[in-house]
């Protein structure tokens, strides 16, 4: 049983690109709103934490309501809560991002579990919507157009989050901001301002990937339902170097190398299930130090701005 | 800039700090008690129940110093990394990865107890030290950020240690008397764990000794010693440390292996303790204490001395959690009262930066 067979017959099953494009949507939510954070000039590791109150608060909103789109708009709710802490505390107040991201992560892990056991929603899968004509390509149509019907917000907020950032006044400004905040704040531009708000959109799309990671996937709550996918999609931006194109292949990436502890099984391959789950980590770290001098991260990422101090 | 701080302007502001730092705490505990009382429950109740689950019934404050020891651990080597301006993140797989050494070397390797026991702490630090000298190497040697790297090894070491449990030739107990768990390790001979102590029906063990000495250690050392000199000469301004001759890349690499090994000889002292999980490693072993401990040295901030009453805190919060049950609330509140508690702490620091950061400039301002 050769290694080429087993990669011939991952690529040749259906069920193994549904799977990896499940991964990957959560990814490519958290990710694009990471994306936008990152170029701001902020290394936002509470992600994790918006995914988590994403899904916590779409799992509230089915149970209130039993409508997905109230869960969705309250995980898109619960996402900005998260990432106003973050934003106010990093970005006005200047405490550390790192201790603040790492802070609302373990908070939220708490929150969330905490309230979970004390409300106990119940929430089930939203129903699968396959586009006609689409849905039936062959081999790929499933994975991208057959979904549970929250993944198609994937197609709208991919192509809005290019035009935001590439196309519009306010998206310059991010970039300006992550690229040299000095230059930016002579010409005019908050730049803390900015980097808010972009934390801001961090937090609305990862709650909308929690609320779609708990809705259109898993269904059931469970304080460990994210599992490091809030970092992965950190890592993806990384090692997408800083483009949305590669952010979204890194996330399609790490999502088919996730994917394969599912369906590798399936097809009777035998594997070794630590060694896949910590693939896509070793992966991003052996890419980072291969390649960290030949792509440019934003040219301020991570450095706190304060008026006259460098 | 001159800022001329009279003895009772230096005076006020001490107050001013104090003031603030009391008002943060004091918010974030009222915010606890709202979502208490928002659950149906009495935030009194909750209160006693705490303190009844960490000191006032018999037995329950030796198991808190249980728990601060790992905690009190990690947050010193925390504080080693920060002083040379690195962010370690990694504890929680840096003390996995620690644990795992220590239980391999504890199954493996004959000989006398005492000398036994000392061979499996050393060899818990040089794990730890291993995993987050890798992150460290990476950080000197290609220039990708320790933050990520720290962070991403935390999954891989309890991937890798899972594996570990899964293998006989590595960590899994050859013994197949141990039941339906699959996972275990090998339990430590009886002779080669650390002694415990019991006073006043309080048992805890040995670890709680050695880790107030290693405290005292590095408080010496760092604040005594030009050890601690050329760490802080790095961190605070690397030209000036080039111009005296230190090293950037020496130092922030040793500060980084011992602060992964303080990590790792928690996990160590964990295992040699039998405070959890009966002297054996088992998937999860850490139990989020490389977490807690990383938040308790966020809110001691770079003071060793500091890490000991705050430990003891987060410690009683945890052992007093498991009394919480009849008063109807959930055991995980203490989670979300912690993690308040950072956050509120982080505020006055950065309230006090910005302040005295804006009367600077009003200051240069008013001159031209």
């Amino acid at each position: 049983m050769g290694f080429l067979e087993a990669i011939w017959d991952v690529m040749s099953t259906e069920s193994a690109y549904t799977a990896a494009t499940r991964f990957a949507a959560v990814l490519i939510f958290a990710a694009v709103g990471e994306w936008v954070a990152e170029r701001s000039g902020t290394l936002n590791i509470s992600v994790e934490a918006m995914i988590l109150a994403g899904a916590f608060a779409g799992a509230m909103g089915y149970d209130w309501t039993g409508s997905v789109v109230v869960g969705i708009l309250l995980g898109m709710g619960a996402g900005l809560i998260v990432s106003f802490v973050q934003a106010q505390m990093s970005h006005r107040l200047t405490a550390d991002q790192f201790v603040v991201g790492l802070t609302l992560n373990i908070l939220f892990l708490g929150v969330t579990s905490f309230l979970y056991a004390q409300w106990k929603p119940s929430s089930r899968v939203a129903s699968k919507l396959e586009i006609p004509l689409l849905s039936d390509i062959p081999l790929i149509g499933k994975a991208l157009f057959g979904q549970a019907w929250p993944f198609l917000l994937l197609y709208l907020l991919v192509p809005f989050a290019w035009w935001l950032v590439y196309r519009t006044r306010w998206g310059l400004e991010v970039r300006a901001v992550g690229e040299n905040p000095q230059a930016a704040d002579v010409s005019g531009i908050d730049v803390n301002k900015r980097r808010r708000e972009s934390i801001y959109f961090a937090g609305i799309c990862s709650g909308m990937g929690g609320a779609y990671l708990l809705l259109g996937q898993v269904g059931r709550f469970d304080d460990g339902i994210v599992a490091g996918r809030g970092f992965i999609a950190l890592v993806a931006v990384i090692f997408g170097g800083w483009t949305l194109r590669g952010t979204i292949f890194g996330c399609l990436l790490f999502g088919s190398v996730l994917s394969f502890r599912l369906t590798l099984p399936g097809l009777g391959y035998e594997l070794n299930n630590e060694l896949m789950s910590s693939l896509p980590f070793l992966v991003t770290i052996v890419a980072m130090a291969a390649f960290a001098h030949k792509v440019r991260p934003p040219g301020s990422l991570a450095k706190p701005f304060v008026r006259g101090l460098k | 800039m001159s800022l001329k701080l009279s003895p009772s302007s230096s005076a006020k502001r001490k107050g001013e700090i104090f003031l603030l730092y009391a008002f943060s705490a004091l918010g974030a505990l009222l915010l606890s008690a709202l979502i208490v009382e928002a659950v149906g429950a009495n935030w009194s109740d909750v209160w006693n129940a705490l303190l009844d689950g960490s000191f006032r019934k018999p037995g329950r404050w030796g198991r808190t110093l249980g728990s601060a020891v790992p905690m009190a651990m990690v947050a010193i080597g925390t504080i080693i990394s920060t002083k040379v301006g690195l962010i370690n993140i990694g504890q929680e797989g840096q003390m996995l990865v620690g644990a795992a050494f220590a239980a391999y070397i504890g199954a493996h390797v004959p000989g006398p107890g005492p000398l036994v026991i000392f061979i499996v702490i050393i060899s818990g630090f040089v794990g730890g030290a291993f995993w987050s000298g890798l992150a460290g190497a990476l950080r000197y040697w290609r220039n990708v950020p320790e933050v990520l790297t720290t962070l991403l090894l935390v999954t891989v070491a309890a991937n890798f240690v899972g594996y570990g449990l899964k293998n006989t030739w590595l960590l899994l107990d050859p013994d197949a008397a141990v039941g339906n768990r699959t996972q275990v390790s090998q339990q430590l001979d009886p002779d080669s764990r650390l002694p415990r102590i019991d006073i006043f029906g309080n048992n805890f063990s040995i670890s709680v000794i050695i880790s107030l000495l290693l405290i005292a250690f590095t408080f010496w050392l760092l604040s005594q010693t030009i050890v601690g000199f050329r760490l802080d000469v790095v961190g605070q301004n690397q030209k000036v440390g080039r111009r005296f001759g230190i090293s950037e890349v020496r130092q922030g690499f040793a500060a980084m292996c011992a602060s992964g090994g303080f990590a790792g000889l928690a996990g160590a002292l964990m295992l040699a303790s039998g405070d959890f999980a009966k002297f054996r490693l088992v998937p999860g072993f850490t139990v989020n204490l490389g977490w807690t401990g990383l938040l308790v040295a966020l809110v001691a901030r770079e003071k060793v001395l500091a890490v000991v009453p705050v430990a003891l805190v987060f410690a009683a919060l945890r052992t007093g959690s498991s009394f919480l049950a009849a008063t109807g609330v959930e055991r995980r509140v203490t989670d979300v009262v912690q993690g308040l508690l950072v956050l509120a702490l982080l505020v006055p620091p950065a309230v006090l930066f910005i302040r005295d950061r804006r009367r600077q400039l009003a200051q240069v301002e008013s001159r031209t």
